[in-house]
């Protein structure tokens, strides 16, 4: 069994497998990444950094994208902010 | 501050191409760097594989580079050159600047996405797009997932999300039997492609594989339910977890541009020796035209020796070169993008995402520059990445000029830009 690693996605902590990124992360929590422009919800499209669809807030920074960083222990996830 | 690394020979993209150049130069005794804007070098074929242990070419070219000394920064991204021989790239919290003799630019390719209705749906994704977050721990087990678009990249993504206990309801491939069978017929006289091939049709054994269908929707309303393909003169709609939609390959080229690079339809012109038009500066792999693993490997090797100025060596892979470019040609023969796939995008349809601009808002400008200054289309994060190749396709746009920044890059980061244009500013005035 591998080992997971604890996060928080907008406070809730969620238990994701070592090695995993932030935006599978974010697929285990079932929450879309980012609002658009015009408010719709949006999730990662090409999973290798190009197309920013997958911005999220990561311990305060915000515009990370979620597909280029992996999951740290107690790192903190937001998606409204 | 910047921190300054200095290197005889810098990599540019973490890829198989740039891995096999960055291992040969500095076996050679060059001083080496390999810089990649992902946590981990592999590129995307490569993913997830150069850190296990065992006899896949993957492993063994991430142990040869080890094995070579070449430095490795990784998470790294390059966003612009302020003067010939140094590039500027920052980390999470650092910025570089990188000082190189020689550099090889490597930088990979991405997947050709093309707007329809839905595609913005979170769960819709690339092809690649999707194996590359099965290969970052995406649980894709028992997932119902559609693969569409045109491209090799299909039946390997469909093969591998199967092996990872997906269920792939079908394979819709724009092209036509008719020119998938030609394509069969040029790799006749390649074993190794013969046995992938095979391997592939029993991996994929049971899919239904529907050539000459594509996607018109995909349906929410607020995450993918449902997906609707045209295939033989009808539609049929399917309930699915994931849509894996992606229309080929587009190479990066936004950094050769900004260095200047000789660019010709939408690839890097290079010598048999890999070397730009610019002193100095090679390129090598899927920017000089997309042609697959095999070529990477060519072509970076080739890179790294001559950058090394060991010609003679680097002769010696000319072969392998060239029966890999013919493998390449095939390859955008067959996949080339039907016409019908230009009236998928409805008037409300979003076709640059960054900037939500609809397709209505594109169609009445005549050119991407004008419908950047209209419309903000290409103007967001992406820079165009993704609405830009869509936009080429679809309104037959020439995709002009890149400006630095070329990555978008933190305010400290831009800061270092304006001071190397006036340390060079100052330079030329004492020179008078």
């Amino acid at each position: 069994m591998l080992s997971s690693v604890t996060v928080t996605v907008n406070g809730a902590p969620l238990a994701v497998p070592q090695g995993a990124t932030v935006a599978v992360a974010m697929a285990i929590a079932g929450a879309p990444c980012r609002t658009s422009v015009n408010g719709e919800p949006r999730g990662p499209l090409c999973g290798m950094g190009i197309c920013f669809e997958c911005r999220v807030t990561i311990n305060g920074t915000p515009h990370c994208r979620s597909c280029q960083t992996e999951c740290a222990p107690e790192m903190k996830i937001r998606t409204d902010e | 501050m910047a921190l300054t690394q200095r290197f005889d020979i810098l990599v540019v993209g973490g890829g198989p191409a740039g891995m096999a150049a960055a291992a040969r130069a500095a076996e050679c005794g060059a001083r080496v760097g390999i810089v990649d804007d992902n946590p981990k070098l592999g590129g995307q074929i490569w993913r997830g594989e150069s850190d296990q242990q065992g006899k896949s070419e993957a492993a063994q070219w991430a142990d040869r580079l080890d094995r070579s000394g070449a430095t490795k920064l990784c998470g790294i991204r390059v966003f612009h050159q302020p003067q010939a021989g140094i590039l500027l790239a920052e980390g999470d919290d650092d910025l570089k600047e990188l000082c190189y003799e020689k550099l090889i630019l490597a930088t990979g390719a991405r997947e050709r996405f093309l707007p329809f209705p839905g595609w913005t749906l979170p769960n819709v994704m690339g092809a690649g797009g999707l194996q590359a977050m099965v290969k970052s721990g995406l649980p894709i087990r028992g997932k119902r997932v559609v693969v569409a678009g045109t491209g090799p990249l299909l039946l390997a993504v469909a093969a591998y999300l199967r092996k990872h206990g997906a269920e792939i309801l079908m394979i819709c491939e724009q092209a036509s039997w008719g020119s998938l069978a030609a394509f069969a017929v040029s790799i006749a006289g390649q074993p190794r492609k013969i046995s992938q091939a095979l391997q592939l049709k029993r991996d994929l054994a049971g899919v239904p594989f529907i050539p000459k269908s594509w996607p018109v929707a995909a349906h929410g309303p607020r995450t993918l339910e449902k997906v609707t393909i045209a295939l033989a003169g009808r539609t049929e709609t399917l309930s699915c977890d994931y849509l894996a939609c992606g229309f080929h390959l587009v190479p990066n080229i936004e950094l050769p541009i900004l260095l200047g690079c000789q660019v010709r339809n939408g690839c890097v012109s290079v010598d048999e020796l890999q070397r730009t038009n610019l002193p100095n500066i090679f390129c090598a792999g899927e920017p000089t035209g997309i042609g697959g693993l095999e070529l990477a490997l060519a072509e970076g090797q080739i890179a790294g020796l001559a950058a090394a100025n060991r010609t003679s060596t680097a002769r010696g892979l000319f072969r392998q070169q060239k029966r890999a470019r013919r493998f390449a040609r095939g390859l955008d023969r067959t996949f080339q993008l039907r016409p019908e796939l230009r009236t998928l995008p409805q008037l409300e349809t979003i076709v640059c995402r960054c900037e939500d601009v609809p397709y209505s808002r594109l169609r009445q400008h005549s050119s991407w520059r004008v419908a950047k200054l209209q419309s903000r289309c290409g103007m967001g994060p992406c820079q165009g990445r993704i609405c830009g190749p869509a936009t080429q396709f679809l309104l037959k746009w020439n995709l002009d000029s890149v400006r630095p920044p070329v990555f978008p890059a933190r305010v400290e980061s831009l800061a270092a830009m304006t001071d190397h244009s006036e340390l060079v500013g100052s330079e030329v005035t004492g020179g008078q």
